[in-house]
């Protein structure tokens, strides 16, 4: 009897249990919703034709990479290249230009600071499309039309804001006083940001540049219409499907979902983070 | 943030006060020419012949022309929005208050629901390609388990890729809204949480007077990403219904790629642009005037 107030009541059991049975229940819907149109794609895209046209096999068993290597062939070996081209250069001139910006926002204060960033913030969310048309004719006159250093260029354009706003808040997110003390001992305000601040960040920034390089990755619009020949991958899929059979669509499928899912299981945790700073 | 980040800046920063600017131009200059000057070239390529004339051609075929989808690409691209958001909003609302919670496993979950951030809508598109065509999962298992005796036909019917594309979105985009509640979710303090316990508050109300008003200006900026980010939908109305379902951006794409009309394709997306713009402005007076009633 002295121990009456520690133990529950029966419904009080019966509660908790209902309530972990229904928590489990909707993550397992979340889940199965999102994870297995990435499986099925996975496995239809590898399945035997004769598998995938019988109504009776759901789940195919026998597997070829016949169609992702005709794929390949077809160009999207090349496109992935291209592709991974294009995000090297939107992060390098991003980061090369993003970056002094954004630790003048972390660590400055400056007349007109609040109204530079919320000119940031805004540019984040417009539609930067609009400028593939008339980049274009730009292009033509600058020799940059169908390049790869032209679709980075106008991807930097993209990613700029984000990286700005990355970056400040990773730098803003490295004590001061480590630079401060730096500066103490000698070393000069640029110095002091390579050989303190920079480290310090290093996790986070490349944390920001597999963000700018999954920015790059899925942009298409821009792409497309930048490029004739030298297309990137969603580029290069997007002219090829209309009219191609459904084992190349898949296969496009394939190989534009395996980089993705590599990319968050190394590095899902700073990517939820980081989303979580940008599209605040 | 800018309150907190100014109390830890030393002095001696402080009075170099033109460094700022020169570390902020390198940004200000390749935003001018990347993006203002193709803003104003995409009004001249629009507004004014290859001589430099003003014309309407370029409206009168938007508007006029037997083959321009214009006010189908409208109609479709906001229906889109309207159909799509609300439940984008909700389903990743209730998402976030389900993570919040603690059970095992919930890493891997978390990953797995923002796994379609990571892929771009061409791939969305294609992915439900896959789980909805005639021989698709969808139609498979449904034929299996005896509930259909025929395939469900997407593709190729108007209102059925409408909903295919509906279900790629929510799919697909929900996660962003997602994350952004789910990290506004987050950063609520365990002590208001605590508090509320203290004083007896129901589940309910916790969620009326703790969660939901905290909440919300996360549930704004999501809402306005989405509304921005859904008058740009391309890749996966292109891949799932090309032009059976019109969209601006589809539009400004073929005419861009295949009707070779730079003037037209400037258009569509100058009203993109327009659209967004006045949208974006229209969400942030109402938001403002809210913040104002609320005494924030």
């Amino acid at each position: 009897m002295s121990n009456e107030k520690i133990l529950l009541s029966r419904g009080d059991i019966i509660r908790y249990y209902t309530y972990r049975i229904i928590l489990a229940g909707l993550v397992i819907i979340a889940v199965v919703w999102v994870a297995l149109p990435f499986i099925m794609t996975i496995l239809y895209a590898l399945a035997d034709p004769a598998q995938y046209y019988d109504p009776r096999v759901i789940i195919p068993t026998s597997y070829t990479l016949k169609h992702v290597n005709q794929l390949l062939i077809l160009g999207a070996y090349q496109a992935t290249i291209n592709s991974v081209i294009v995000a090297l250069i939107t992060i390098g001139f991003s980061f090369l230009i993003g970056l002094p910006a954004g630790y003048a926002f972390a660590r400055y204060r400056f007349r007109g600071k609040d109204s530079l960033k919320l000119f940031i913030v805004a540019l984040r969310m417009f539609p930067m499309m609009v400028i593939a048309v008339p980049l274009l004719v730009l292009y033509f006159k600058l020799g940059l039309a169908d390049t790869l250093i032209g679709i980075g260029l106008a991807h930097t354009s993209m990613a700029l804001p984000f990286v700005i706003l990355i970056t400040s808040s990773i730098i803003a997110g490295v004590r001061v006083d480590y630079e401060e003390a730096a500066m103490v001992f000698g070393l000069s305000r640029i110095g002091a940001f390579f050989r303190v601040t920079l480290p310090l960040a290093l996790p986070g920034l490349t944390a920001a540049a597999i963000f700018t390089f999954i920015m790059s990755w899925n942009e298409v619009f821009i792409a497309a219409v930048l490029s004739f020949q030298n297309r990137t991958l969603p580029a290069f899929i997007l002219n090829l499907i209309a009219g191609s059979t459904d084992f190349i669509k898949f296969a496009g499928a394939f190989i534009m979902v395996i980089p993705a899912l590599i990319f968050v299981f190394i590095a899902g945790k700073y990517l939820v983070r980081m989303w979580g700073i940008t599209l605040k | 943030m800018t309150a907190k980040s100014g109390e830890n800046i030393p002095l001696s920063i402080k009075i170099s006060n033109y460094i700022p600017y020169l570390l902020l131009l390198p940004t200000l200059a390749y935003m001018l020419f990347f993006i203002g000057y193709p803003l104003v070239e995409g009004v001249a390529l629009a507004f004014f012949d290859e001589q430099g004339h003003f014309t309407w051609a370029n409206v009168n075929y938007l508007l006029y022309d037997p083959g321009s989808l214009f006010w189908d690409a409208l109609k479709y691209t906001i229906l889109l929005a309207a159909v799509i958001i609300p439940i984008q909003v909700s389903v990743a609302f209730g998402l976030a208050l389900l993570f919040n919670a603690k059970f095992p496993g919930k890493n891997l979950a978390l990953y797995t629901v923002i796994l379609p951030l990571t892929i771009s809508d061409v791939a969305a598109g294609l992915i439900w390609y896959v789980m909805l065509g005639q021989y698709g999962f969808f139609n498979k298992l449904l034929m299996d388990l005896g509930i259909i005796s025929h395939p469900i036909i997407f593709f190729g019917i108007k209102n059925m890729e409408f909903l295919a594309i509906v279900m790629t979105e929510v799919w697909r985009a929900t996660a962003i809204v997602f994350v952004i509640i789910f990290a506004g979710l987050q950063m609520i303090s365990h002590e208001y949480y605590e508090a509320a316990e203290v004083f007896g508050a129901t589940t309910w109300q916790r969620f009326r007077y703790i969660i939901f008003p905290l909440l919300l200006p996360s549930l704004q900026a999501a809402l306005i990403i989405r509304t921005l980010f859904a008058f740009q939908i391309f890749g996966v109305v292109w891949t799932l219904a090309g032009r059976d379902i019109p969209v601006l951006a589809g539009e400004a794409y073929y005419a861009q790629t295949t009707l070779l009309r730079p003037g037209v394709a400037a258009l569509y997306a100058l009203i993109i642009a327009a659209l967004s713009v006045s949208v974006g402005a229209i969400y942030i007076k109402f938001f403002k005037a809210k913040y104002l009633e609320a005494g924030m």
